[in-house]
This record gives C-alpha cells, sequence and structure tokens, in this order.
C-alpha cells in the first residue's frame, strides 16, 4: 500500500494528456476497491430508483404543489391566468365547510386506531401467542377481515348497519319501526364511529398478525429468564418482551399511523365522504378525480394532506438514522 | 394494434391523459379509478387500430365525409364501425343498447365497438375521458352540462345531421340540445318527470283526494300520518335526490328565470328567497322520512311498493324499481301528480324537472376522422322513434323523445308523463344538470344540502353565506 509515488508524480495541470491519464488511471486502479464493472452497476442500482423515485414521487409531489397555486380544473393548457397564489387555501381555511371537520375525523381516526384498535390487536397477538388450543382457528378468523379490500369491508358493513329492518344491527336490537331505528351510516355524528368499527375489524386483524409475527421471533430464553427471576406474566411482558420488541413496535406504529390518514375506501364507498364522513382524502378525491375536476383546488388539500404525513415520516426517519449511527 | 409507423395519429395517448393519469396517482386518489381511465383508454386504442382498415391518409384533416354525412348512408352499403361510449351500465337499458346497436348493424352494415362503463365512475371521469381517447359517439346528458363541455370545445356541433332529423322533436327539445354558441351537439334520446309518485290502492283504501295546494298537501301528510304511513318516502343516501325538492320548491316560490339565474350564478344564494325555499322545505320535512340519509333511492321506492309510505317525489324511473319488483300488478298501481301549487305568480309556469338524456359526438376520438360518417349515421338512427322505443322496452321509465314514436305501447303511466311534461310552459333539467359540475358535486351541493337536511333549524344565512362562497371560489368556467 504504501507507495510514495502518487503525491509528486501525478503532475497537477493535465495539459499532458497522454502521461497524467495514464498515471492517475493507475493510481485509482491501485487504491479503488472496485472495478469499473462494479462502478457501473453501482451506478445503475443507486441510479435507476433514483430517477424511478423522482420521476413518480417528487415530480409529482412538486407538480401538485405547483398546482395548488392555480385554479386549473384539467382542461387545456396552463396559463398565466390560471395562478390564483394562495386563494385556494385562503378559501380552504376560512371558508370551506368540510376542511376542518374533515381534520378532525382523521385526527379521530388516527387517536381511535392508536388508541383502540392497535392495542386490541397487539392484545390478540399476546393471547394468541400462548399456545392455547385451537390457535389457528382464531388466527384464520381475525385475519380474514385483511384479506378483503377495505371496498368490500365497506359493502360488508353497509348491509350490517342499514336502518330499520333491513340492517342486520337494527334487526337484531328490535329498532324496526320508524320511529326508533338508528341510521348508523346516515347520522352525522355516529356514522363516522360506525365505520371506525368496521375498519377497525380489518385493522385488528393486520396489527395482530405483525405482532404475533414479532412475538414468535423473541428469543424464549429472555422469558424463561425472567421467569426464574421471579417476574410475574405482566412484568415478563411490559419489562423484557416489549422492550425486545422495539422495532416491530416501531412498524406497528407507523402502519397504523399510515393506514389512518390514507382511510379513504370505506368512506367513499358509503356515500363519497359526505353528511359526517369527510375526510381530507375524499374531499381530494370528490374535488379533483369527480366530474367537478377543481384540480388546483383539489392539489391545495393534498398538499395539506402531505404536510400532516410528513410529520410521522420524519419522526421514524430520524429515528431510523439515529439507530444505524 | 399494428399502426403503421408513418401515420401522425398512431394510438399512443397524447400528452393530456398521460400527464393526467400520473397526477391523479400522486394525488393519493383511488388507482382503481384511474386504472379504469386507463383501461378505457387502452380498448378504445385498440378497438381503433384493429378493426378498420384505414380509408385515407389519417393526416388528411380536411374534414372527410362532413357534408356527405348529414344522410345517413343508404343501408347495408356502407362498411367499417363506430365506437360508442355508453353509461348504461344496468342490465335493463344495458340490453337496450346492445339491442339497437344490432338494429344499427342490421339497418347499415356499420359494425359498433361499444364501451360500457358504470354509471357514476363514467360521470366522475367524463372531463379526462373526453380529453383523451373518447368514443366517437358517447351518452350524456343536455343542459348546462352539455353546454359546458361543448364550451371546452371537447364536442363536436352536430347541426348538418340536426337539421335533417329536427323536425322529429319539438321546439323545447331543440333548445335543450343547442350550445352557447347556437350550435347544435346533440340528439335527445329520452326523458322523464319528476312528480309525486303515489299507488292508486292506497289513496282509493284511505280515500284520499289528490292534493293541488299546499294546505291540501300538509293536510293528507297529516292524515297519513294518522293511518300509519311515511308520508313522503326520502332516500339521499346518493346525494342528488334532495336536490329535486329543491327545484321543485324553488320554481313554484321564485320561479323558472330566478331558479336557472340561480344555478348559474347571475343571482346570489344568500338571496331572502332562497331562504324561502329552505323554510318552505322546513314545513316539509316532518313528513319526509327520518331514514333518509341513510337510504338509496331505491331503499326508499320500496317503502312505497310495501306501502310503507304514502308519496314520492323522484322521476319517472322510479318504475324501474316497481318492475324489478316483479309484479306488474304494482307496475299498474303507481301514479302520480304534479307538485301541489303554492299560490304564487309562478304557478302558471307548470315548472318541473325533465331531464333529457342525449347522445353526442366527441372531438378528440381518435377514430372521429375515419368514422364520421358512421358516426353521424348512428346519431341519426338514434333520431328514430322505433330505435328510442327498443330501450324504452326494456322498461327502463325513459319515455321516448321523437315525435314519430309509436305510442299505442305506452301505459297509462307513461302517457301521463307525455302529458305532464307537455303541458308545462317551463322544464329544467335537474340542480345537477342545470349548474356547474365543480358546483353540483359531492363536496359541493349535495353536502350542503345535506348539511341543511342534518339540522334545518340552523341559521340558514351562514350556509347560505357558505354556499355562495363556495361559488365565488370556483374558477372562470371558459
Amino acid at each position: 500500500m504504501a507507495d510514495p509515488r502518487p503525491a509528486d508524480a501525478v503532475p497537477a495541470p493535465t495539459s499532458d494528456v497522454g502521461a497524467g491519464t495514464r498515471v492517475s488511471a493507475a493510481v485509482r486502479h491501485r487504491y479503488s476497491l472496485l472495478t469499473r464493472r462494479d462502478k457501473l452497476i453501482l451506478t445503475l442500482m443507486v441510479g435507476i430508483p433514483t430517477i424511478l423515485d423522482l420521476v413518480f414521487i417528487w415530480a409529482p409531489t412538486i407538480a401538485s404543489v405547483g398546482l395548488s397555486f392555480t385554479n386549473w380544473r384539467g382542461i387545456g393548457a396552463i396559463t398565466a391566468q390560471n395562478w390564483v397564489g394562495l386563494r385556494n387555501y385562503t378559501f380552504l381555511f376560512t371558508q370551506y365547510l368540510f376542511f376542518w371537520p374533515a381534520v378532525e375525523h382523521n385526527l379521530i381516526w388516527l387517536i381511535f386506531f392508536v388508541c383502540i384498535a392497535t392495542p386490541f390487536g397487539m392484545f390478540l397477538a399476546v393471547l394468541l401467542d400462548r399456545d392455547i388450543r385451537g390457535s389457528a382457528i382464531y388466527q384464520n378468523a381475525f385475519f380474514l377481515p385483511v384479506v378483503l379490500s377495505l371496498a368490500v369491508v365497506g359493502f360488508i358493513w353497509e348491509l350490517l348497519y342499514a336502518p330499520g329492518s333491513s340492517g342486520l344491527i337494527d334487526g337484531a336490537l328490535g329498532l324496526t319501526s320508524q320511529t326508533n331505528a338508528i341510521d348508523w351510516l346516515g347520522t352525522p355524528g355516529l356514522n363516522l364511529w360506525a365505520v371506525l368499527v368496521a375498519a377497525s375489524w380489518r385493522q385488528v386483524g393486520y396489527i395482530m398478525i405483525l405482532y404475533l409475527a414479532g412475538l414468535k421471533s423473541v428469543d424464549p430464553t429472555l422469558r424463561e429468564a425472567a421467569a426464574i427471576d421471579g417476574a410475574n406474566e405482566w412484568q415478563t411482558f411490559f419489562r423484557v418482551v416489549f422492550p425486545v420488541m422495539a422495532p416491530i413496535n416501531t412498524v406497528i406504529l407507523v402502519v397504523t399511523v399510515i393506514e389512518s390518514l390514507r382511510a379513504f375506501d370505506i368512506a367513499y364507498i358509503i356515500n363519497h365522504g359526505k353528511n359526517g364522513l369527510e375526510l381530507l382524502s375524499t374531499l381530494i378525491t370528490n374535488n379533483s378525480i369527480s366530474e367537478a375536476n377543481l384540480i388546483g383546488f383539489g392539489s391545495a388539500i393534498a398538499v395539506v394532506l402531505l404536510v400532516i404525513s410528513l410529520g410521522p415520516i420524519i419522526l421514524y426517519l430520524n429515528r431510523v438514522f439515529r439507530e444505524e449511527s | 394494434m399494428a399502426s403503421s409507423g408513418d401515420t401522425p395519429r398512431g394510438p399512443a395517448l397524447p400528452d393530456p391523459g398521460t400527464t393526467q393519469l400520473s397526477r391523479r396517482t400522486v394525488l393519493k386518489g383511488v388507482a382503481g379509478v384511474a386504472g379504469l381511465a386507463g383501461v378505457s383508454a387502452f380498448l378504445a386504442a385498440c378497438g381503433a387500430g384493429a378493426t378498420t382498415a384505414p380509408t385515407k391518409a389519417p393526416a388528411a384533416s380536411a374534414a372527410p365525409g362532413g357534408g356527405a354525412a348529414s344522410a345517413p348512408p343508404p343501408a347495408a352499403s356502407a362498411t367499417g364501425q363506430v365506437t360508442v361510449g355508453s353509461n348504461n351500465s344496468d342490465p335493463a337499458p344495458k340490453k337496450g343498447m346492445e339491442l339497437i346497436n344490432a338494429a344499427f348493424t342490421q339497418a347499415t352494415g356499420i359494425a359498433v365497438q361499444m364501451n360500457t362503463v358504470d354509471h357514476n365512475t363514467y360521470q366522475d371521469q367524463i372531463t379526462s375521458y373526453l380529453q383523451g381517447t373518447p368514443q366517437d359517439d358517447f351518452l350524456w346528458f343536455s343542459g348546462h352540462r352539455m353546454r359546458f363541455f361543448a364550451d371546452q370545445g371537447l364536442v363536436t356541433p352536430i347541426d348538418d345531421v340536426w337539421s335533417s332529423v329536427k323536425n322529429n322533436f319539438t321546439s323545447a327539445f331543440a333548445t335543450a340540445v343547442t350550445g352557447n354558441d347556437g350550435k347544435v351537439y346533440g340528439i335527445p334520446i329520452d326523458y322523464y318527470p319528476w312528480a309525486v309518485f303515489y299507488r292508486k290502492s292506497v289513496f282509493q283504501q284511505h280515500n284520499y283526494q289528490i292534493p293541488t295546494t299546499w294546505d291540501q298537501l300538509i293536510t293528507l301528510c297529516q292524515t297519513m300520518q294518522k293511518d300509519g304511513l311515511i308520508p313522503f318516502a326520502f332516500g339521499d343516501k346518493d346525494g342528488w335526490p334532495a336536490m329535486g325538492t329543491f327545484d321543485i320548491l324553488d320554481l313554484r316560490l321564485n320561479g323558472y328565470d330566478f331558479h336557472i339565474g340561480l344555478l348559474t350564478g347571475k343571482q346570489k344564494w344568500t338571496d331572502p328567497r332562497v331562504t324561502a325555499v329552505f323554510d318552505q322545505w322546513k314545513k316539509l320535512l316532518p313528513y319526509c322520512d327520518s331514514q333518509f340519509a341513510g337510504l338509496t333511492w331505491q331503499q326508499s321506492a320500496d317503502k312505497l311498493i310495501q306501502k310503507k309510505a304514502g308519496m314520492y317525489l323522484l322521476g319517472l324511473f322510479v318504475s324501474q324499481e316497481f318492475t324489478a319488483a316483479g309484479s306488474p300488478a304494482d307496475l299498474a298501481d303507481l301514479d302520480f301528480f304534479a307538485f301541489p301549487y303554492l299560490g304564487t305568480q309562478y304557478d302558471a309556469e307548470k315548472a318541473l324537472d325533465a331531464p333529457i338524456d342525449v347522445i353526442m359526438m366527441s372531438a378528440k376520438s381518435r377514430t372521429l376522422q375515419q368514422d364520421m360518417a358512421n358516426a353521424k349515421a348512428y346519431l341519426d338512427f338514434w333520431s328514430k322513434g322505433s330505435t328510442q322505443l327498443i330501450m324504452f322496452k326494456q322498461g327502463t321509465g325513459l319515455i321516448p323523445t321523437a315525435n314519430d314514436t309509436d305510442t299505442s305501447g305506452y301505459s297509462a303511466l307513461d302517457k301521463k308523463a307525455v302529458q305532464i311534461v307537455s303541458e308545462a310552459k317551463k322544464i329544467t333539467q335537474f340542480l345537477d344538470r342545470d349548474s356547474r359540475p365543480d358546483f353540483a358535486g359531492a363536496n359541493g351541493m349535495q353536502s350542503f344540502l345535506a348539511k341543511f337536511l342534518a339540522n334545518p333549524n340552523q341559521n340558514l344565512m351562514a350556509l347560505q353565506t357558505t354556499i355562495q362562497n363556495f361559488w365565488d371560489s370556483l374558477p372562470p368556467e371558459t
């Protein structure tokens, strides 16, 4: 390795093309661990995903941000006349009747998932991890809804929630007359919670299977050691197993946050996200993808959702990078 | 798909389409819907290349067959094809479309390539559909909703076809298919009145009289409630049915001109006359089905069929549900009356919603240049009563528009529907067809009306101000 040549042999100016390149090439060869082929492959491996990422994620994102300052409606070219500055945002924040309810509903969704659905899924996983009899059957039963798309889940629960004698729940509760029937999905203030139950039905199974996989990978000797040290079940889980599961816990938290922010399908299937079921995602769709085609305004809402989503993403990445370093 | 490389009009996706699709994916929207648009574009592109032999250099842009096609080609001598976009996705109307296409092919020798898309998806996709690779001819609605796309240059005027068939339509239909520029953009193919539907047997059994004034209507509602009936069936889950009630109350209280002015931005939503409509509506709401928010119109129609509800303000298409229920006796029992008059100066207008469906010619179809003559022949075919009758016979509750329609097969209900529309001095299309699409949508007027219905006793002026602000926030229409 210790070769004195490079320091003085490489001429600073490259006017002497022949000698200079030959020497420096030789130097690089000697010091580089990578062949030219390796470098080409590395460039491709880094370059292609980077290009894909730029083209399919960053370009549209930036385009969305740009469009949010226009009133473009998807027809013809965008001209200077389409530029409206911050008008979409001021209208959104100060006057649009459905924006703040949508933000509130997304937050309720998030809190409900984080505080109820996800812990319940983890609880089921812990129970099923104890090798009780028929564990496989329970696992399948709880996991089954995850296989269904949220749109199908929406259809199923629509039948259950139908008001009066046509719905299973009202029928079972005997609430079939005109005066006492509960319109689960049609009553603003109630329908969000009804939908959250339906969404949780699926979320619980999803979290359960993720957490169960994590629990299975916990080294059994840890539990044995805890038991020998005299820890009870409660202590074993919270002091030993739970901390060991930290990476899985992070994944589950991120999955929960993402599922809450992208909540869309059920509300859209039920009533296109109206009448108490407004969500940011349905507002975006109704404004920019429907016949209305208010692409500029829809983009402004999308940008708001993007900013909200950035919070958890940055937190997560921060954590990942800290662990790595 | 084997399109020769030298043609400038290959089946490749046009720029606007591609950018739009990729942009939409970002909007975290429904990937499925976007995918659907891609599929339909793909199908259209396939159809374009696969079936037609290029008759002339596609670059020839000198409007081929422009004049020649005003008359339909002689029977069975023409060849080639026409592509058609259809939103008739329900079984009965879809069957009707297929029968009509078969009849057209038999009469002219022109093959029909139909692309059927789910009704609601079709509406949601219409803007990108018409800008991408639409079919040559497509089904749509008349009114502002037609003129809007005509103004954007996304549909082709068809004055030459119209001039040869216009004698087969009344002047009301002519007005309904004329754009803001005075050109004709569609052939009216059917219509249906909105009115108050009821079962004759129920009215007979309880000895009810048809109400003609507001007081009679309220009295009837109270009697029905005593008799254990829901006076008015009402289902607003889909958001648009409530618009029918708003329309008729506004027409009765404030007249046609104000109503249309309101929906096109010439009048303000903060006008006290709008408050009057909501106030009138409040008086009716105690007699409407309180479960309306969770019910579709079909479920509400079932309440009328099951004699749980006494009346139902809806379009004639309510008869579809009676037909589907399977008992001809039920269908024969269905009748309707005009919404009662409120004693204003506008009673004489006898106005009502009677939406007209039309078939139009797109502007951006890849195949339109070579299919032009066929596309016009297809429109011409739809202007015949015999064609429209094929659809009518499927039990769709949609009345043919052509004068030469053989009405011998009409039921008493159908005849009455024709009569009530012909007697009307003013006809509106429906709130979401008479206004701009971005105003009437799910998070626009549909939601505003739902907001009112959820709490009718709220501060109405605050709600009206919100509606007006929303209108003011919309971009200029052209």
